[in-house]
Order: structure tokens, then sequence, then C-alpha cells
């Protein structure tokens, strides 16, 4: 228990050392969840978008089209 | 230039997927390891005792901060120079990475700077170039949002970032150039580190962690960038059919 707490304490810099670490994990976090979402949300629009219009020729069959023409 | 094969974004999206799981997953371990040495293996240093221990944040962070500018920089030449579409991209998706990087040097430098020099600031020629390139990260931001035409805001963008990276030697050598309260390179330096190998591994592992967290987000932000064209290009297609739905 005191090892953890001298631990913590960091020679008496641990103000100044956690912060630093704390703060560096929650950007670096904050920016991946962020992404993450944002990658989500499109992929789910994009996938109804495609789902309402069956219509639309996707970009294999497409291509496909374009292969079998050649 | 065989860096056109990726200029298929369908080619793209299949090799991002192929290397994010192992991008993201040696991230996990290499700023793992980098922590345990950092924390827990390292000793304290002999005139900064457990303060020396930042480091492990700062300094990495620094790092990212120069490198994904000067990733952004010859983004940006490409873009100008070949067009490559995915380029512009690759700016666009990389700069509000590096601003947290430069954002995370500067306040865990002021956390470190409090202790060991007496001020959380000073403006000396290290700190004042390290602002300097916060605030080119985001004029890079704010003038890809700028223009109504997207194409020119690329451009304005990837213009800044081909002028501001002048500003990339100066922030490496200033530590050398001015008197500074800023101790010099101990790692990347003529004649080989001077650091002591114990504190040399952990600032290493978190170095490779942090740039495969880059090169992983830079992944997943390029994917975002595709998928929201292909959204817009359906937003487009649905206005244009929307008048005259015969024309199928």
């Amino acid at each position: 228990m005191s090892s953890f707490a001298s631990f913590l304490e960091m020679g008496g810099y641990g103000g100044f050392v956690w912060p630093a670490f704390a703060l560096t994990a929650a950007v670096l976090l904050a920016l991946l969840v962020d992404s993450l979402r944002r990658l989500k949300s499109g992929q789910r629009t994009l996938a109804r978008l495609e789902a309402e219009s069956p219509q639309r020729r996707s970009r294999s069959s497409a291509d496909a089209a374009a292969g079998g023409q050649a | 230039m065989p860096l056109h094969r990726f200029a298929n974004p369908g080619r793209f999206m299949r090799l991002a997927d192929r290397l994010l799981p192992w991008t993201g997953g040696l991230a996990v371990l290499a700023i793992g390891l980098g922590l345990y040495l950092g924390l827990f293996v390292a000793p304290p240093d002999y005139q900064q005792g457990e303060s020396v221990r930042i480091m492990y944040v700062h300094v990495p962070s620094a790092w990212m901060a120069l490198f994904v500018y000067s990733c952004i920089a010859l983004a940006s030449a490409a873009a100008l120079i070949w067009r490559h579409p995915l380029a512009d991209l690759a700016a666009k998706a990389s700069s509000p990475v590096g601003a947290a990087f430069t954002f995370l040097a500067l306040v865990t430098g002021s956390l470190w700077g409090k202790p060991m020099w007496g001020t959380w600031w000073v403006w000396d020629a290290r700190l004042t170039s390290v602002l300097v390139l916060f605030f080119l990260y985001l004029g890079h931001m704010a003038l890809l949002s700028a223009f109504e035409d997207p194409a020119r805001g690329r451009k304005a963008a990837a213009v800044l970032a081909l002028v501001g990276f002048v500003n990339v030697p100066i922030i490496k050598f200033s530590v050398e150039w001015w008197n500074t309260l800023h101790q010099p390179a101990s790692v990347f330096r003529l004649g080989g580190p001077t650091i002591h190998p114990d504190m040399l591994w952990p600032l290493l592992a978190m170095g490779l962690g942090f740039t495969l967290y880059y090169v992983s987000l830079l992944l997943i932000r390029i994917k975002c960038e595709l998928i929201e064209a292909r959204l817009r290009a359906f937003g487009r297609a649905a206005m244009a059919a929307a008048p005259a739905p015969a024309a199928q």
C-alpha cells in the first residue's frame, strides 16, 4: 500500500506527472472515439442509401458490366 | 507513380481494412510497453527526479507534432504536383491529429517546465516556434472549410502547409541556434543518442506506438472522407434525379 502511495506521489512531482499522462490519454482516446463514431455513422447512412436505391448500379456491378463489354 | 494504384477508393478501403488490425494492435502493444518501461522500469533522473517521466509523453508528442506536419507538407506537394486524389484527403485527415499532438507537447511541456524551470511558459525560440506550429495546424483546418468551393480550400490549405514547412527545421534546430531554457536534442542528433538506454527504450516504444496510432487514425479518417464523398455523390444524384425521375 505504502509503495503504491509512493508510486502515486512520484517523488513529490505527482501533481505534474499524472496530469501529463492523463491528458495525453484523454486527448488521444477522444480523437480515436470521435473518428470511429464518424466512420460508423457514415457507413450506416451509406448502407441505408444504397438499400433504398437498388436501381442505382453499385460500383462492382458497373465494373463487371464494363468488363463484360471489353 | 506506383502510388496511383491506391488512388482507386475501393482498393484503398480494402488495403486499409487489411492494415488496421495490425497497426492498431501494434500501437496498443508499443504504447503498453512504453508505459510499463517508462513508469516502472526507467530510473528517476539524477537531477530531475521522478518529474523526468513526463518525458515519455512529452517527447513522443513533440516528435509526432513535427512528423505529422511533415506528412501533411508531403501530401500537399503530391496533391499540388501530381493531383493524387488521396493526397488531399490524407492532408485533411491529418491536421486535427497533428494539432492534438502539438497541443499535448505544449501542455505536457508546461507541466514539466513548472517544477523544473520554475515557470509554465517562456517566450523562447523552441516554445514559440512550436506554438506557431499549433497555429499552422489550426490555419490549415480553417482554410479547408473557408471556401464555398472545397477544391479552392484544399489548394489554399496545401499552399499554407508547404509555406509553413520552413517552421519545421526552425523548431528542430531552435535549441542550437538560440539561447533557450529547453534542453538540446538527446536522441536524434549527429553522433548518436546521449540519453541512457534505460530511458531511450521507453521513449522509442512510445514513439513507435504514437506513430502507429497516427497511421491507424489516418486510415480510419481517410475512410471517413471517402464514405462522406460517396454520401455527397448520393445527395447530388438525388437532386439531379428529383425533377426528372424518368431519366433512367
